[in-house]
């Protein structure tokens, strides 16, 4: 039914259908001419925008109107006209601006790593690795802000913060009522739950999927582990409150934490509950299904998954249950 | 003698009450509209009168207008934005003290061509008791049939609300102030959609400023085709500037847009000058988020052309030599101003302003607030104003609203014209030390 665009990123054209994102075109298209994304978050409606990586230029606007646009757009927020002409890696107006914005998501967080749960699957480390420069040059002191506890599951960082927004739209859209926010401006904001509010219901523990860095991480695998040295396998169970299918991290037999399965992109396929993310951490509470491709190239799937070594699901170990 | 139209009867007594200002040939503008006119003709008459909006980009409203979704079903909202926060600028504030009812009319009309049944006038919180102001001249203006239902016979219903705001400059960008309005974090909203098409509750939306819509009134009365012959070019009307500074006569002052600036600045109808025994240094012509401009730029471009204070004019040469109309927030500023305090005071207030919601705005203009305290407090580097640059130009362009590029143009455009100022605060530290005084004495001219 729907029309079909033409677009071209960076000399490659597909066609996809109107109303597309040029994000979402260019995530059709896959490879590295994809832009980055680090608010953006494709099942959360109304996220996007915010953080400015993803910009692109526009350098012929459409078939009917080929003027190029003036300044560089948000990809993910921008929707396809036919005929389009967009450069991502190709244009060094674009490459200098992401790199401004590394350095302005930078300049304020702690670099942390060495102590952040997140090292190894996070965004920012990935994108600054990417895009970023050795040194910073920023002299000030960094921002730093009190602390709240949010409750025994989930730990809150908010200096490694970057204000993606994702765990607010998580809170709306897929928990039942949202306690927390953004409360005061400019680089003062922070994520905060009024008057010490705890972030608890069923489904609370997905933001702690959504967040791009270590400000919200999962307590019960609070320095346990680095996460190259646990091993992603597909695991499923019967849950009533999701659909259970989850991937878990091993180390050896034990279950180090849960989290959702997550897309090259680092989106999740499918939300899961706090009963599977947060309380069955025994082997046997799950049914393994193989090892979990990671195909990102973050600092997890750069020494181990993607080079061949092999990762096989544990055998004759009788895992998993049949219930 | 300059044509006045919106402060034509600003010194009569009482004008802020009904009775004055109809006595006045008050709500002339309304009974021509929706007695002899269509709604469409409204709108033709406005984008006859080549009006452009008063509130600082200057997009011809007539066009705005058009650009309104009228096909939707939904309902379709006018709302005057009253949010005057830049630095600078104050001539709605006056407008809106001392004659109210000229904004209400203005809104009638607006409302009346744009088909809005409840307009609403979003007021910055600073400006708490002309809210009250503002609710007494709806209510007379009620009171005299001029609101409710069925305006006049016409069938044409509207209500206005006054609305304040909290205290955010960034509710003065259209979004922000919608969703604000809409009782939301003022957030600026991602476009596209623009208001036209969603807008307030989603619905179609025009935003207008404050002298944008009081303007109607004028251009209804005299005929679009006849306001259009005042102004120069494109640069049509007249508009209210806000000067202060270091002149003789601070104030707010309607001018006819073509009007010289040597002759703004100093004639004694206007500025008055500068303060005796001082000479212009630089001006910020249009609001603090506009680019200053050394005196001798500001008063004849770069090719020695005197400028002329119209959209055109201002902004010859670009931003390596040209300035913007802005809002009309005019601020000059004599030869014991020390730039580089001055635009670290500009840099606070971008910093405090900014929402936070896009990160080269969150963190730039905290980094650039930060690098020019260091300065102006003489711990600065050389390469720190080289940084300043860097940092403006990563802001500039790449934000969500424009206040990124609000911020990033004052501290951009002073290096640009007053570079070895801040030079002269890297070199002699120990003397400038967060003084507010100028430290380069005798300073004349700055190189293009």
């Amino acid at each position: 039914m729907s029309q079909l665009f033409k677009i071209t990123i960076d000399g490659e054209t597909t066609e996809v259908e109107a109303g597309t994102t040029i994000l979402n075109a260019a995530r059709q298209i896959g490879g590295s001419l994809v832009p980055p994304a680090m608010c953006y978050y494709s099942k959360l409606k109304g996220s996007g925008g915010k953080c400015r990586t993803c910009l692109v230029e526009v350098s012929k606007g459409s078939e009917k109107d080929p003027r190029p646009m003036p300044k560089l757009v948000a990809s993910c927020s921008t929707p396809i006209m036919d005929g389009m002409e967009v450069k991502n890696l190709t244009s060094p107006k674009v490459l200098e601006a992401r790199k401004g914005v590394v350095e302005f998501l930078l300049i304020n967080h702690p670099l942390d790593c060495p102590i952040c749960d997140q090292a190894g699957e996070c965004h920012l480390q990935d994108l600054s690795y990417e895009h970023g420069a050795a040194r910073s040059r920023y002299e000030e002191a960094r921002r730093t802000f009190d602390r709240i506890d949010i409750g025994d599951k989930i730990q809150l960082h908010m200096t490694r913060c970057i204000l993606c927004y994702r765990c607010i739209y998580v809170a709306d859209q897929i928990t039942d009522k949202r306690v927390h926010g953004i409360m005061f401006r400019g680089d003062r904001a922070e994520i905060s739950t009024y008057i010490e509010n705890v972030i608890d219901n069923d489904f609370s523990g997905n933001v702690i999927d959504v967040c791009p860095v270590g400000a919200l991480t999962d307590k019960t695998f609070r320095f346990k582990s680095r996460v190259w040295f646990v091993k992603p396998m597909e695991a499923h169970r019967d849950c009533k409150k999701c659909a259970g299918k989850a991937t878990v991290w091993l180390s050896d037999s034990e279950v180090f934490r849960v989290t959702g399965r997550k897309d090259k992109y680092g989106e999740v396929e499918d939300w899961i509950c706090n009963d599977c993310r947060f309380e069955n951490k025994k082997i046997t509470d799950w049914v393994i299904d193989g090892p979990r491709a990671i195909e990102r190239h973050s600092v997890i799937s750069l020494n181990k998954y993607q080079k061949g070594i092999k990762v096989e699901a544990p055998k004759n170990l009788g895992y998993g249950n049949t219930r | 003698m300059a044509t006045k139209l919106l402060l034509e009867h600003i010194h009569v007594p009482g004008i802020e009450t009904y009775d004055v200002y109809r006595s006045k040939g008050g709500y002339r503008a309304v009974e021509k509209a929706l007695k002899t006119m269509s709604p469409d003709e409204v709108m033709e008459e406005v984008k006859k009168s080549g009006l452009r909006g008063r509130g600082g980009a200057g997009f011809p409203t007539g066009m705005k207008w058009s650009f309104l979704d009228r096909k939707s079903n939904n309902p379709r909202y006018l709302v005057c934005n009253a949010d005057e926060s830049e630095p600078g600028t104050f001539k709605d504030r006056y407008l809106m003290e001392k004659n109210p009812h000229i904004l209400i009319e203005g809104l009638i009309v607006s409302s009346y061509s744009l088909g809005s049944n409840s307009t609403y006038i979003y007021i910055r919180g600073e400006y708490k008791w002309i809210v009250g102001i503002l609710e007494k001249a709806i209510a007379e203006a009620k009171n005299a049939g001029f609101l409710g239902k069925n305006i006049l016979g016409s069938g044409f219903d509207l209500e206005i609300y006054v609305n304040n705001g909290a205290g955010a400059y960034i509710c003065g960008e259209e979004t922000a102030l919608l969703e604000s309005l809409e009782g939301k974090r003022g957030n600026p909203r991602i476009k596209p959609p623009f208001p036209a098409i969603s807008g307030l509750y989603n619905c179609p939306t025009v935003v207008n400023n404050v002298e944008t819509l009081a303007t109607v009134v004028p251009i209804l009365n005299m005929g679009g085709d006849e306001y259009a012959k005042l102004g120069i070019g494109k640069s049509t009307g007249t508009k209210l500037i806000s000067a202060c500074g270091h002149i003789n006569r601070p104030g707010v002052y309607e001018i006819d847009l073509g009007l010289p600036v040597d002759e703004f600045l100093n004639s004694d109808e206007y500025c008055g000058g500068i303060r005796a025994g001082h000479e212009l240094k630089a001006v910020i012509a249009g609001g603090s988020s506009v680019p200053i401009l050394p005196g001798e730029l500001f008063l004849k471009n770069a090719a020695g052309e005197p400028r002329l204070m119209s959209y055109e004019s201002l902004s010859e040469g670009g931003f390596a030599t040209g300035t913007m109309l802005g809002s009309g927030g005019f601020i000059a500023m004599d030869e014991t101003t020390c730039i580089v305090h001055n635009t670290w005071t500009l840099a606070r207030f971008y910093h405090h302003e900014s929402c936070g919601q896009c990160s080269p705005c969150r963190e730039g203009t905290g980094w650039m607030e930060k690098v020019l305290h260091r300065l102006e407090f003489g711990h600065g580097h050389m390469h720190d104003i080289d940084l300043l640059v860097e940092i403006a130009s990563k802001i500039e362009g790449n934000t969500i609203c424009p206040l990124g590029d609000a911020a990033a143009w004052p501290v951009a455009a002073a290096i640009r014209h007053f570079r070895d100022e801040f030079e002269y605060h890297v070199k002699h530290a120990d003397k400038v030390k967060g003084s507010r005084k100028a430290h380069l004495p005798n300073y004349k001219t700055a190189t293009v």
